[in-house]
């Protein structure tokens, strides 16, 4: 199954069991059924559920809010994650603090949904990866999907969570399969990566090759939740090599590698080779093998881990 | 009734205190009571900030005390919703009249409305919400009058002419429309935003902002709590009646500072904005105001004793 079906089938599944929910964003109804067709069909099966809104992103995450906070699951999808930036007042200043403002009294089952990443030369605004800064916000849960886990038992858990969650998928990773079998383990591995969202192919990839070509073990750990940062995981998966190397699509600065290594750092763990790999510090290119340059790759990755040996 | 000082909250104890509020008085004697509550209770916050006994800012709400007042009475309030602002107090205290918790709330203690943690501006209380964010509710507004709409329930929200430059005003007004939501947009316009005079501020009509989504707006010049009364009680039952929303444009008087000591504003120009004052205007109306605001005098000085005893909201 691929990507987008499985978070299609979660989606129908959520609004089954709980008749009430509302799923709620630009373009979603039917035949379109949404700009990465996540919610295809949906507002056929059930037109009371689905709200199509205007260009609003500010506004459809305040209406979300409002409903979630009278005890409905709200899913609210942003066409693109670069549009989440005008969502931040509703997300940050209200979303994340009402249970805790308002004495635990009340909470907010709000799920914002929201494809990140770029490789398809749509240029500086429709292909960040600007996730971290919504990350380490008190009340805010940041979840991330990869094909190597599963999309839809993510989406139910962030349905069924309760509270505000910011729910990171992927341009170019809905028409991939899901393939759980491509996650290999190992006791001792020569490298581990650490990673998150739609990098994470490129991560797998590239361990595939380095096992081929150079008989190297590279054990690929995706994160799904990246806020709060789950320390057990990330602590065990470091404590396994002595080269940890961290991906991630977005820029370094003040991302995915500085929060892993503080993690891994604080808990004691001194890895001999510690590198984070990630987007150049530019914006992010129109031109397709300019923005292919700067953006994360099998080969960036496969060189790092090659050159450390 | 009030809770004992030191009471461990239950939210399912959350009520609205009926004989704060003068419930079984005559209407004009409620309407003063609780113009005067509102008063006093917000005098009494700044005397307690000027003895150093407060800590962080406020905004007084003096001089539009009978919007609240006006408003709430034409509310439901078992079921409606209520979204406030900043200036929050009068709001608070004539949806529940729970004067001990706000006290306690803004003193920081743990028997606070919001146990401490909200404070002045950031209010809940069944379905009360209040946030510092100007417009910052705005579109909950919406969401939540949809989500109940199917109950009879509306939504209120209170703005001010302030709120007019932020952008997440109209993205609500436009959901509203779309969606067709119960709520009743009022826009308390006190004529300045903090230092700023509207006409620095407001472009255009603040009266008419809403026309152009398709919501039907109205207009009223008044402190009088029975003027305001009587133009709102009808436009309420017609959100109701047509599930529609509506755009209420009130012009009030600020006769405080916007939160301490920061009125900028002529000497003059404030005496005469006194003549205006919602308590001088309904004063007369009442048989023996002086009863009324001997009970609320009392009743001031009696919840803010116990507040004052309570423990202070900390992580420990």
């Amino acid at each position: 199954m691929r990507v987008v079906e499985e978070l299609r089938d979660s989606l129908f599944g959520i609004v089954e069991r709980d008749p009430s929910t509302i799923v709620l964003g630009e373009d979603l109804l039917d035949p379109y059924g949404g700009a990465f067709k996540v919610t295809q069909g949906l507002s056929d099966a059930y037109p009371n559920n689905v709200i199509t809104t205007p260009i609003s992103e500010a506004g459809l995450v305040g209406v979300g809010l409002g409903m979630a906070l009278r005890g409905r699951t709200v899913l609210a999808e942003i066409m693109f994650g670069d549009f989440l930036t005008l969502t931040t007042d509703q997300l940050i200043n209200h979303a994340a603090k009402v249970k805790w403002m308002f004495n635990d009294a009340v909470d907010a089952s709000l799920v914002v949904r929201t494809p990140m990443g770029g490789g398809r030369g749509y240029g500086p605004t429709h292909s960040q990866s600007i996730e971290k800064h919504f990350c380490g916000v008190p009340g805010l849960t940041v979840m991330a999907v990869n094909q190597f886990q599963s999309p839809g038992a993510l989406l139910k858990e962030a349905a069924e969570l309760g509270s505000p969650v910011l729910f990171i998928e992927n341009k170019i990773m809905y028409s991939k399969l899901v393939e759980p079998d491509r996650l290999v383990t190992y006791d001792r591995p020569d490298a581990v990566i650490l990673t998150y969202g739609g990098v994470t192919e490129f991560c797998v990839q590239a361990a595939e090759r380095l096992l081929e070509d150079e008989e190297l073990t590279v054990e690929v750990v995706p994160v799904q939740h990246l806020s709060p940062m789950p320390a057990d995981l990330i602590r065990a998966a470091a404590a396994k090599s002595g080269r940890i190397f961290t991906v991630e699509e977005g820029t370094e600065s003040w991302g995915f590698g500085a929060a892993v290594a503080e993690e891994i750092l604080s808990a004691g763990i001194t890895p001999r080779h510690f590198q984070p790999i990630a987007a150049d510090p530019t914006a992010i290119p129109s031109a397709r093998n300019w923005e292919l340059e700067i953006l994360p790759s099998v080969d960036k990755i496969e060189r790092a881990i090659v050159a450390s040996f | 009734m009030l809770l004992s000082a030191g009471f461990e909250m239950s939210h399912d104890l959350q009520e609205i205190d009926a004989d704060v509020l003068g419930a079984d008085l005559s209407r004009e004697d409620r309407f003063y009571r609780q113009l005067y509550l509102i008063r006093r209770f917000e005098q009494k916050l700044l005397e307690l900030f000027t003895n150093n006994m407060l800590a962080g800012t406020t905004h007084t709400s003096q001089g539009q005390e009978a919007n609240a007042v006006a408003i709430m009475e034409a509310l439901k309030l078992d079921r409606d919703m209520v979204w406030s602002n900043h200036r929050c107090h009068g709001h608070f205290l004539s949806y529940c009249g729970q004067s001990y918790r706000l006290f306690s709330e803004i003193l920081g203690r743990r028997t606070g409305a919001c146990g401490g943690r909200g404070g002045s501006q950031h209010l809940h209380w069944r379905n009360f919400y209040s946030s510092g964010i100007q417009g910052g509710f705005a579109a909950a507004a919406v969401g939540a009058a949809l989500a109940e709409k199917d109950k009879g329930a509306i939504s209120c929200i209170f703005m001010g002419d302030g709120t007019m430059g932020e952008g997440s005003v109209y993205e609500a007004l436009n959901f509203a429309s779309l969606l067709s939501a119960p709520v009743l947009f009022v826009v308390e316009d006190n004529g300045i935003a903090q230092t700023t005079p509207k006409e620095l501020g407001v472009a255009g009509s603040i009266t008419d902002r809403a026309r152009a989504f398709g919501i039907d707006c109205h207009h009223l010049a008044s402190t009088d709590a029975d003027e305001i009364f009587a133009t709102v009680n009808p436009i309420v039952d017609q959100i109701r009646a047509t599930g529609r929303p509506a755009w209420l444009h009130l012009e009030t008087v600020r006769l405080g500072p916007h939160s301490k000591g920061d009125d900028t504003r002529d000497e003059d120009f404030v005496a005469e904005l006194q003549k205006r004052d919602p308590l001088t205007v309904y004063r007369d109306r009442v048989g023996d105001p002086g009863a009324l605001e001997a009970w609320c005098d009392d009743h001031i000085a009696h919840v803010l004793d116990l507040a004052l005893k309570d423990d202070v909201a900390c992580v420990s």
